[in-house]
């Protein structure tokens, strides 16, 4: 620059700078309102009642700087303690698995991060073709035909699956294992009986999948199993979905623990209808519940049934291959009030988290990061032994143990800095199983993070 | 010393002839940095892999035969590999940080990435659901202030955090009217009323939780007809389903007198709050007499759309209905914080559960630093920033296309019809298409259904002038160009943008829903 500043340059640097997110500047409001032809903003709002036009701002705080909201919630972050703080064995239907860094890469890609829903698929390319390879991998890992391109998470997606199953069967009862996640259940219950339909919702226990076959009858539609199931059991379902077939019932397989498809026989396989899981494992991070991933995949004679969004293959005008959004005569958008769902989003970017890190891992990779972690259940059932009574007669990574008042050990174990799983009365109060703990293991645990669970543990038990 | 010099590496000038691009193609099918990209399927190996780990010290005999035999399907790629793939297809999408995305009632704003930062720290990205509670205080007080805002800026007295997307907080917001119908004998009002105009999740919703639809009619100048409300309100009715600003981008005049109404027929106000970010800052929706209402916030709070999610969608709701909320929610205990996971006693109305743990909490860090990057003056600013961004559009369109409700302002957004393109042989999918070449993302097309060919332009408060002259430009250039008749650019358009136009029949009538080898060629068994 050169020569004197311009006059009002001090006044600048010494007043409170614009909202950075808001491009306008006063004088192209001002411009903007002479080609509206409004003599002020508030003219623009006319239609507002009088008697609801807020003339005051609200009683809140005004604008922040970036570093101002880095203070305060830097503050807010350092008050929790992360998973990878120390020794931890939370599991119950979330996990803490090494996520490779390219995956959070990509996904802040603009592109991806900042597009919307594909509907134009000339310029969405991009996410259709992600999504195309993400319901190949979902089929492959279920060992069934056909998936969508996701849902808000395992438990919506389960609930979605009982509601599929009365369109399929045009019958109205569900039967849920008592292995079955409470949460599930519980959203089970609330969404599909709003949808009016009956569910009979088994006593929770440890190896409870079997006593689902005694329940099915001619008005079941279908029968809701978790494998591994809430207390980490795995259970060959073959059984079960001969006896629901039999009766003309749909077997709903949930895994809530997506690595296990790396070791474990796909639902598919074991004769499942549908099989619904959480992805959260694959390639997105704990986020304290959410934002996760729902995998939903069925049998390809079902695909009219399903809900949520699907995307296929197909051919531009130059005969070119390309993908777009389809069979949405299902959806809301087109069906209003006879959609098989009113659902309007998927988990996109999750999704696309789970499929990059699927593409990393690899059929190799994804079959050894689910051996490491059944490998560290096994070292930890190992440790405990002896010590306290393992009630998981097979599993995959996690195992439930008998700790009396396990809500009140893993407080305990906190000052041991060890973070000793999740209570099942967390998860299900009412169910008189407050000596039942839940511990799961991944690539990530250590031998010294078992060790510290192992000897904080016989020390609180006297042991 | 030769006489010849090196010429490598010099600067390079356009050559001699100067051919033309047009209708040259590569030898190889793609086009400069824009490559053709195979699927992940074939290009990856079973054998191949971007991670590294050590050999497990046990393996899996304890499980016996519920071991997998059989290969899974998977493709691997190395890191390099996975970040071309990728990367290419990133670039064949459109994006908001690309240019406008003037998708009406979707509200396509720019996503601050300090959000994104914030989401990513440990303090809240690596925190299990589950874990003691007494180690998540800090995640639990972010949750309680942005309850707080919510309800200071809805004016309503309590919020429902855990709905995952605006049609699941629609969802919930039903299941609480229905609740409380229930409790209070009422379980026969089972009619809902939406006017035509609505989102299609609104009847889908109402008929998802066993509500019969009715539709109310809708007025010359885009508003809810309060006779055709008064003839249809009635014992039987649940609720009503109004989105305001509603989906013409028109501001509901008489939204009190329709609350009134409502409330006198004893049903109850639903609210769509879509389009809450017209009015954010400026109008409460507690003031207007809603009983429920969900925010999308990856609307109104810009959390990241991700290519169709994920959303979030809290349901702020009034006195009537607070009680019948679903588990779980905060309370202030005397240990500090604390999630109530069941109704037990004095909460034993909560209806129910919406999902696993306690909604999105990533997007619930993202949605709390945008607003305080805001404060309460520049959340006021957005409201009128996207409104007069929208009239502004509305103004300079209006010299070749015709607005479907002309008289007075709109708020957030602005309708047009399809008047303007009668007998030029150009439809408003051909004209959105068309945009596709000039570089912009189509507005929302034949939504709301009760205008003829309707084009819904949202352009957020995020656009700077310039670059809302830059669209309104090329708009009027391209409804130029179709008035004399430049039909040829529209009927095959687009031309430029990585693939043309898509068979969507072909891809219904034979769903191809997943990738299968060609010749099933067996991978090797471990």
């Amino acid at each position: 620059m050169e020569g004197a500043l311009p006059p009002h340059y001090a006044r600048l640097t010494h007043r409170k700078t614009g909202m950075r997110y808001l491009p306008l500047t006063p004088d192209d409001r001002a411009q903007m309102l002479g080609v509206i032809g409004a003599p002020d903003i508030d003219a623009l709002f006319a239609d507002v009642p009088a008697a609801a036009r807020k003339r005051d701002l609200f009683d809140l705080p005004r604008r922040a700087g970036e570093l101002e909201v880095e203070r305060e919630l830097g503050q807010l972050a350092a008050m929790n303690r992360p998973a990878g703080a120390g020794p931890f064995f939370c599991g119950a239907g979330a996990y803490r698995h090494h996520v490779p860094a390219s995956v959070d890469h990509i996904i802040q890609r603009s592109e991806f991060l900042t597009s919307y829903t594909p509907y134009q698929p000339e310029i969405a390319q991009g996410t259709l073709q992600v999504l195309f390879e993400f319901q190949t991998q979902v089929a492959a890992l279920t060992g069934l035909e056909v998936a969508n391109a996701s849902m808000y998470d395992g438990s919506t997606a389960c609930a979605e699956a009982v509601m599929m199953s009365q369109r399929v069967t045009r019958r109205e009862k569900a039967i849920l294992s008592g292995g079955l996640h409470p949460h599930y259940a519980a959203v089970t219950q609330t969404i599909a009986h709003a949808e009016g339909m009956e569910i009979v919702r088994q006593a929770a226990a440890i190896d409870a999948e079997v006593a689902v076959i005694a329940a099915i009858d001619a008005e079941t539609a279908c029968v809701v199993v978790q494998t591994p199931n809430v207390f980490g059991v795995v259970t060959d379902v073959t059984r079960i979905a001969e006896a629901a077939h039999a009766a003309g019932a749909l077997l709903i397989v949930v895994t809530t623990e997506a690595v296990s498809f790396g070791m474990l026989k796909s639902p598919g396989e074991m004769g499942a209808d549908i099989a619904v899981a959480e992805g959260q494992s694959i390639g997105n991070a704990l986020n304290y519940g959410g934002p996760y991933v729902g995998l939903f995949a069925a049998r390809e004679k079902l695909v009219r049934q399903m809900p949520g969004r699907l995307c296929g293959e197909t051919v531009d005008a130059e005969g070119r291959r390309g993908y777009v959004l389809t069979l949405s005569t299902r959806e809301q958008h087109i069906r209003r009030e006879k959609a098989t769902s009113n659902i309007c989003t998927n988990s996109g970017l999750c999704a696309l988290a789970f499929t990059i890190h699927l593409s990393l891992l690899g059929e190799v990779g994804l079959r050894q990061m689910a051996a490491l972690s059944h490998s560290r259940a096994r070292e930890l059932k190992a440790a405990l032994d002896g010590a306290v009574e393992i009630l998981t007669p097979r599993f995959f990574n996690e195992i439930a143990v008998r700790v009396p008042d396990a809500a009140a050990a893993v407080e305990a174990l906190l000052a041991d800095g060890v973070v000793a799983g999740v209570p099942y009365s967390r998860l299900d109060p009412h169910a008189g199983l407050d000596d039942v703990l839940l511990l799961a293991c991944t690539e990530t645990t250590t031998s010294e993070d078992i060790a510290a669970l192992s000897a904080a543990l016989k020390r609180r038990l006297g042991r | 010393m030769s006489t010849t010099m090196n010429k490598v590496g010099r600067p390079t000038t356009p050559n001699a002839t100067g051919a033309p691009a047009e209708g040259h193609a590569s030898l190889t099918g793609g086009r400069g940095l824009l490559q053709d990209e195979p699927l992940l399927f074939e290009l990856g190996g079973w054998d191949k892999t971007g991670v590294d780990f050590d050999a497990p010290e046990h393996d899996a005999a304890d499980l016996g035969d519920l071991v997998r035999a059989t290969p899974i399907g998977l493709a691997g790629l190395s890191e390099p590999e996975t970040l071309r793939h990728y990367v290419r297809l990133s670039q064949k999408n459109h994006a908001i940080d690309l240019a406008l995305y003037p998708l009406g009632s979707c509200t396509m704003k720019h996503n601050p990435r300090l959000n994104e930062k914030m989401a990513r720290l440990p303090g809240f990205a690596d925190l299990h659901p589950l874990q003691p509670i007494s180690t998540t205080q800090g995640a639990l007080e972010l949750m309680d202030r942005l309850a707080h805002w919510l309800k200071t800026l809805t004016g309503m007295p309590a919020v429902a955090l855990t709905p995952k997307a605006g049609a699941h907080g629609e969802l919930c917001g039903l299941l609480c009217i229905r609740a409380a119908h229930e409790a209070a004998g009422h379980g026969h009002r089972r009619r809902v009323l939406v006017p035509t105009s609505a989102h299609g999740t609104n009847p889908a919703t109402a008929a998802f939780v066993g509500y019969s639809v009715q539709e109310i009619a809708q007025t010359a100048d885009g508003r809810v007809d309060l006779a055709d409300l008064k003839a249809k309100l009635g014992p039987d009715v649940a609720c009503i389903m109004v989105t305001n600003p509603n989906t013409c981008g028109l501001f509901e005049r008489d939204v009190i007198e329709i609350a009134r109404l409502t409330h006198e027929a004893g049903a109850y106000f639903y609210a769509d709050g879509a389009n809450f970010n017209a009015i954010v800052g400026r109008v409460r929706p507690g003031d207007l007499g809603v009983d429920a209402m969900h925010i999308n916030l990856h609307k109104t709070f810009s959390t990241p759309h991700g290519g169709g999610g994920p959303g979030a969608g809290p349901v702020v709701l009034s006195e009537a209905l607070a009680p019948f909320a679903p588990a779980p929610w905060l309370v202030h205990g005397p240990d500090g914080l604390a999630l109530v996971e069941e109704a037990v006693g004095d909460a034993a109305h909560a209806f129910g559960r919406m999902c696993a743990f306690q909604g999105q909490m990533g997007m619930f860090v993202r949605a709390y630093a945008y607003m305080r990057s805001h404060g309460s003056d520049g959340l006021r600013q957005v409201a009128e920033d996207a409104v007069l961004n929208a009239n502004y559009i509305k103004a300079v369109l209006s010299a070749e296309m015709t607005p479907a409700f002309p008289e007075g302002p709109c708020m957030h957004e602005a309708l047009f019809d399809d008047a303007w393109l009668e007998g030029t042989g150009v439809t408003t999918l051909d004209f959105a298409k068309a945009m596709i070449d000039e570089g912009f993302h189509p507005m929302t097309m034949y939504f709301p259904l009760v205008v003829h060919g309707a084009m819904l332009i949202e352009p957020t408060e995020t656009e700077s002038k310039r670059e809302l002259d830059r669209f309104c430009d090329a708009l009027l250039a391209l409804a130029r160009a179709a008035k004399v008749g430049d039909v040829g650019r529209f009927k095959d358009a687009p031309y430029l943008a990585p693939l043309r136009r898509l068979d969507e029949t072909l891809a219904a009538r034979k769903p191809k829903l997943t990738w299968r080898p060609e010749h099933e060629a067996p991978l090797a068994a471990e």
